[in-house]
């Protein structure tokens, strides 16, 4: 059975092949992306805590800005 | 009817659906993947090399509706001057590039054991070869240009120009002597491939559509930030 599965009649290297691509592109593109997103997460929570106590509560009655730093406390 | 779907007032949604989103990518794909490697018939003609099927037309699938989708997006940002569509349609484009990636080399693949040979200029293949250069264009368009106003014209450009090329893929098969056969599922009429095929075909097209639906939300909250980190400089 298992033989079977590998193997496939002689196209287990062409079958095994094909998804292991898509596999694979799909966990670099998962992994790109949350990295792309974490760096700016980071970047934003950076910048806030730079900002006078004044711009900070500016910046924090913006629903958005509350939404990322809600989120990016959980990462 | 904008406003509902502005930026500040999805973020709330966008920014927390990408976990259940990934969890119900994880769920399907699993099913899926049993269903086409495992408990799918091998195809008479083919033998086993039919389950490249199940990456390959799905991956094409989901290429096509999101270059169609940018289209429609650029056409959208022009006549509503809403710069939102623009950025959905940015953050469509890498899933869609990869998906059109994906379908080029399963189906270089697929065609080593069926026709004997890993690359034929036939009029599908070049076609998909065609939009994936439209892919690449888009995305690095909005890679080089500095310019919101100028970056939006041009990538909208490409998309709309681009997609002219979507129906020529399409009905390359019919138009053309291809090696490919024509279309075995039809929407109007009767599919000519049988359900136990069409049933695994399904689920994996869900399960790609559930990954391109994550990676758009992860990127379009990745523009988003990008644009609340700029307006944070300007306090």
């Amino acid at each position: 059975m298992t033989n079977e599965i590998i193997l496939m009649n002689g196209y287990g290297i062409y079958v095994w092949s094909a998804f292991s691509f898509t596999l694979i592109s799909f966990v670099t593109l998962y992994f790109v992306t949350k990295l792309q997103l974490s760096k700016e997460q980071k970047r934003f929570v950076a910048k806030f805590g730079s900002l006078n106590l004044e711009k900070a509560r500016a910046a924090r009655s913006q629903n958005i800005n509350r939404e990322i730093l809600l989120n990016t406390s959980k990462i | 009817m904008f406003k509902h779907f502005e930026p500040n007032k999805i973020f709330a949604v966008t920014s927390r659906a990408p976990k259940y989103i990934l969890f119900l990518f994880i769920v399907v794909l699993t099913i899926g993947l049993t269903e086409a490697l495992i408990l799918s018939p091998e195809d008479y003609k083919q033998s086993e090399a039919v389950r490249i099927m199940y990456v390959h037309v799905p991956a094409a699938w989901i290429s096509l509706g999101t270059f169609s989708s940018l289209a429609l997006l650029s056409v959208g940002s022009f006549v509503f001057k809403n710069k939102n569509f623009a950025l959905i349609a940015k953050s469509l484009a890498p899933a869609g590039f990869i998906f059109n990636i994906i379908a080029l080399v399963t189906g270089s693949i697929w065609g080593k054991p069926t026709w004997g040979t890993w690359w034929a200029w036939d009029a599908r293949i070049t076609s998909m070869l065609i939009l994936a250069l439209f892919y690449g264009m888009y995305l690095v368009a909005w890679r080089i240009y500095e310019d919101k106003e100028q970056v939006i014209k041009i990538t909208s450009m490409i998309a709309i120009l681009g997609v002219i090329n979507v129906p020529i893929i399409k009905y390359s098969v019919d138009w053309w002597n291809t090696l490919h056969q024509p279309p075995s599922i039809s929407i109007l009429s009767n599919s000519s491939i049988h359900v136990s095929m069409l049933i695994p075909l399904g689920i994996m097209t869900a399960a790609f559509a559930l990954f391109s639906l994550l990676i758009f939300l992860m990127k379009y909250n990745t523009e988003l930030i990008k644009i609340k980190n700029k307006g944070l400089d300007r306090l």
